[in-house]
């Protein structure tokens, strides 16, 4: 790709962003903004996938509310997301990089 | 509002986060500089127009019309000349440098290129006909389709849609908007897409329409 635009990306880009990896469980801690006021919503739950390179990486993250699955996709470098922390590991250190086959799963087969 | 305009190379596209944390694509062209190489008058030259160079050239490298006139107007020769139309020339010297700076962040632009080149295309991609089906025996894959009635009119219509040479005509993108800009790198960020493949030339002037913001 280009040098100039990879310089302008690489100016976006955090630094310290991947310090976490599939199968974690983390904590994302996102800002939102609720009429003028801004505050951190965190987001709780494990990493399934990373998808794309660069400035464009994005993470998501799953979760289960009240019995029903949620994932949410966070821009890894979005000045939203304020930080990631890492909660606990998985159990076993997965074998793929996407964990899709914990949708649909509940309970002890939903570990890896 | 008085018109700006640059010469530009496009680099190719990427995305910024704003402040709010919004993810803008953008294209990233690299303006300038460009020496003001001439003005036209119109007491003699019939109309009002500012010409910009870009990348400056070996004398060899030009032809001799365009070096004669670098020489006699007292600037380099350049690789590239284009004319901006323009209401007044005033404020323009021969030989005065514009930079991506002439533009602002927010400032509305239409930007001229020239698209990429498809070759001989279909009417599919040409002209966005539907396909046929690929399967159940059917050969009529990227057909055209029928092209007009029977005994009447027993003719085509003129403009009926057909495969054509598509692509590689100036093309130009209204109303896009000035994104951000990186002077010490002389880049012009605008949002939204480019005509054409990165490295290729293309011309950023004031909206026609609007260019208020």
């Amino acid at each position: 790709m280009d040098n100039i635009i990879l310089e302008l990306e690489k100016t976006q880009i955090k630094e310290d962003a991947s310090t976490f990896e599939v199968g974690d469980f983390v904590r994302v801690e996102y800002l939102i903004k609720e009429g003028k006021n801004e505050r951190v919503q965190p987001f709780l739950g494990q990493v399934i996938r990373f998808a794309g390179h660069g400035v464009r990486k994005t993470f998501t993250v799953r979760r289960i509310v009240q019995g029903e699955g949620v994932e949410r996709t966070f821009p890894l470098h979005s000045p939203r997301v304020v930080n990631v922390k890492v909660d606990r590991g998985p159990n076993r250190k997965p074998r793929r990089a996407k964990l899709f086959f914990l949708r649909g799963r509940t309970g002890k087969s939903a570990q890896l | 509002m008085t018109k700006k305009f640059l010469l530009a190379r496009k680099r190719g596209m990427t995305q910024v986060f704003r402040e709010d944390g919004t993810v803008v694509p953008v294209t990233v062209l690299q303006a300038g500089p460009c020496t003001v190489t001439g003005l036209r008058d119109k007491s003699r030259d019939g109309y009002r127009a500012v010409q910009l160079g870009l990348t400056p050239a070996r004398d060899k490298h030009v032809a001799k019309p365009q070096r004669v006139a670098a020489e006699k107007a007292g600037v380099k020769p350049f690789r590239i000349l284009r004319e901006f139309r323009v209401d007044a020339t005033d404020g323009y010297e021969v030989g005065q440098e514009l930079t991506a700076e002439t533009f602002e962040v927010g400032d509305i632009v239409d930007v001229s290129g020239r698209s990429k080149g498809r070759g001989f295309a279909g009417t599919i991609k040409a002209h966005g006909f539907a396909r046929g089906n690929e399967t159940h025996g059917s050969h009529n894959v990227r057909q055209p389709g029928s092209i007009g009635q029977c005994a009447t009119p027993s003719r085509v219509f003129k403009g009926q849609r057909m495969p054509k040479h598509y692509g590689n005509e100036r093309i130009t993108v209204k109303n896009l908007v000035v994104e951000r800009i990186d002077a010490e790198r002389g880049l012009i960020l605008v949002r939204g897409g480019v005509p054409g493949h990165p490295t290729s030339l293309v011309q950023i002037q004031t909206a026609k329409t609007g260019g208020e913001k």
